[in-house]
């Protein structure tokens, strides 16, 4: 079925983030992209949706009162997502797996009687047509597939499923706006901080390299900061060393869930939460100082030694080994 | 002040957990309440604790599962926390139901409730740590037609009405709405309380309501492996990992593992 159209979430609408490119990417080999947006996508994004083969944005217009702060709750972006999917006929729908948008998503597939797979880890098509979600559930340990029954699929998609690749040849992009009418009960939204992102390093979630810190650190996440520095990588860290306050964001089933190339633990015994959030990725590295800890058992390489002594002198030779290059 | 704690019975996160044919393998004997709902457990009973004297005598906190019968264990467990009330809907109709489906049976719990009284709020986890997916909630409040305060870090409920803090990916958020609302509770909200010997032994004698599909008057096309929009069709374990390479750090561990890395092309 290649006249099949396939819906994108764009939001934020300032930028492009990988994991919208890796949407684009699955969603060009099922059908024909277009992507949806709250706000006036940005020239930066306009070219790179052009790049990567889309066509049309569809740009809600909300009521006046939902404008502000209230347009990021996910009952909005909801009926935003379940108006851009009627008004294009589309066929799929797709989104990042961050919180927000699962919800946003789930919702979008009760308004629009659609078959919903949350957390994806790819998206393809069978013998008959239908999708079908992959999953890695379990902490890990199993894949399973599912099939959408219903004409309508909507997934979220986890981070790092697919390389994100420009289309064959890009394409002019419109942006067409379309009026949505938002009927559910919401709360009031008294106050919203948009979170700083870190220029220096790539989001947790997306970044191809992370490098997690725990309770051996001890409080000093400078050793992890420099290592992960070294090699362009994400900063994480157990949950533990997040309540301890050392550090704001951790991976693990109630926190991040990431599935890096390279996946690095360093003073992070790997607790089932933990490994439930960093299991699938592809390459897992640790550092422990405990030749006993549970987190080997799901390790390729591990050095059994003292993260202060063991990640300087590593990030010594990594440093030395770019600039040779 | 009446409260609905939706728990959710799932397999040990420290068993081994497996499919056959598709299916989740549940052991009776491995089973346990979601931690996550220890945190909604606690957010209800912190609520009623807070409420003026001559409030608190009259408040009830019920907790709903959707589970068969061994989902009791669950139950029990928030008997043992302090909760009033024990609610399970099971009927074999249920099986196999997706998110739509659970949600529609949680719903139909909670209009069988406010049969008999209001219901002020609706309280969760922020996941099942089986399912991971985190939507039930805000289909829940979709369901009722009532607000959804997803995700909460701190939780106040004060003159009728709800007001939660949270941290989401993007933002700091304060959300407030009136009550009948439906809350969910992050894991950083509290420290579930440990059930203290009086409760243990109370809960043993507290008996657990049984509810069937029909009692709700559950529409079975909607429900279960009938009315589920997915299908599972293929689940398979993930091949092991091959033995890991162990370096023991003599003074050239951080040079070794610069090297592992260097050699699979991962700098
Ligand atoms: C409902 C629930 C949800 C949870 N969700 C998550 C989650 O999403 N993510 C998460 O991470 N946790 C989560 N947890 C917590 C989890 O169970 C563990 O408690 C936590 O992951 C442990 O953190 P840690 O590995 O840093 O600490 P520890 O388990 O204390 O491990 C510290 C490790 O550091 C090693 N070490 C000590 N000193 C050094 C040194 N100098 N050099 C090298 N190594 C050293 C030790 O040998 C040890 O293995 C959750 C818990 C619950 C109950």
């Amino acid at each position: 079925m290649t006249n099949r159209t396939v819906l994108v979430l764009l939001d934020p609408a300032d930028e492009v983030r990988s994991s919208v490119l890796e949407l684009l990417t699955i969603g060009r080999a099922l059908g024909r992209v277009e992507a949806v947006t709250l706000e006036a996508p940005s020239v930066e994004a306009l070219a790179q949706l052009g790049a990567h083969g889309v066509e049309t944005v569809h740009q809600a217009e909300l009521p006046a009162e939902l404008r502000g702060d209230a347009r990021h709750l996910s009952a909005v972006v909801a009926e935003v997502l379940a108006a851009a999917v009627r008004r294009t006929d589309a066929d799929v729908l797709l989104a990042p797996s961050t919180f927000a948008a699962k919800e946003a998503v789930a919702l979008a597939g009760r308004a629009l009687g659609a078959g919903v797979i949350i957390d994806a880890a790819g998206v393809a098509e069978d013998d008959e047509g239908r999708i079908v979600g992959t999953k890695r559930v379990f902490a890990g340990a199993w894949d399973t597939s599912s099939r959408v029954t219903t004409d309508v699929a909507v997934l979220t998609v986890r981070a790092n499923a697919v390389v994100p690749q420009p289309a064959e040849a890009a394409v002019a992009t419109e942006v067409e706006g379309f009026a949505v009418e938002v009927g559910a009960a919401l709360p009031t939204v008294t106050s919203r901080t948009e979170k700083e992102r870190d220029a220096d390093r790539p989001t947790l979630e997306e970044a191809a390299i992370v490098v997690a810190g725990g309770r051996g650190t001890e409080g000093d996440f400078g050793p992890v900061q420099d290592f992960a520095d070294a090699l362009g990588a994400a900063v994480g860290a157990s949950r533990d060393a997040v309540f301890e306050g050392w550090f704001d964001r951790y991976v693990g089933q109630t926190g991040v869930t990431v599935a890096p190339r390279l996946y690095v633990g360093a003073g992070i015994s790997g607790a089932p939460h933990h490994r439930g959030g960093m299991q699938a990725s592809q390459v897992i590295v640790a550092v422990n100082n405990d030749p006993e800890a549970p987190i080997f058992e799901i390790c390729d390489f591990a050095v059994v030694g003292d993260l202060a002594d063991v990640l300087p002198q590593a990030a010594e030779v990594i440093r030395a080994h770019k600039a040779a290059r | 002040m009446r409260i609905v704690v939706a728990v959710k019975y799932v397999p040990d996160i420290n068993a081994e957990r497996k499919f056959a044919d598709c299916r989740v393998v549940r052991d009776p004997a491995e089973g346990t309440l979601n931690e996550l709902d220890e945190n909604a457990l606690e957010a209800a009973l912190q609520i009623v604790e807070a409420l003026p004297e001559g409030e608190q005598e009259s408040a009830e906190v019920v907790a709903v599962t959707v589970s068969p019968p061994e989902g009791d264990v669950a139950l029990r467990k928030a008997f043992q926390m302090g909760v009033h009330r024990g609610v399970r809907v099971s009927d074999d109709a249920l099986a196999g139901s997706d998110y739509f489906g659970t949600t529609a049976a949680l719903a139909a719990a909670v209009r069988h409730l406010e049969a008999e009284g209001p219901v002020d709020l609706v309280v969760t986890g922020m996941a099942a740590l089986d399912g991971l997916g985190s939507v039930v909630p805000a289909l829940l409040a979709a369901e009722l037609g009532r607000p959804s305060l997803t995700f909460a870090k701190t939780v106040a409920v004060a003159g009728g009405a709800l007001e939660i803090t949270r941290e989401t990916d993007e933002a700091t958020e304060t959300l407030t709405a009136p009550l009948p609302a439906v809350l969910s509770v992050a894991d950083t909200a509290n420290r579930p309380r440990f059930p203290n010997f009086k409760l243990i032994m109370a809960a043993r004698s507290k008996a657990i309501e049984e509810l069937s599909s029909a009692d709700l008057g559950l529409d079975p096309a909607v429900v279960g492996a009938a009315g589920a929009r997915t299908e599972t069709t293929a689940a398979a374990p993930r091949p092991e990992k091959p033995e890991v390479e162990l370096v023991q750090d003599k003074g050239e561990g951080g040079k070794a593992l610069a090297e592992y890395l260097i050699r699979n092309e991962l700098v």
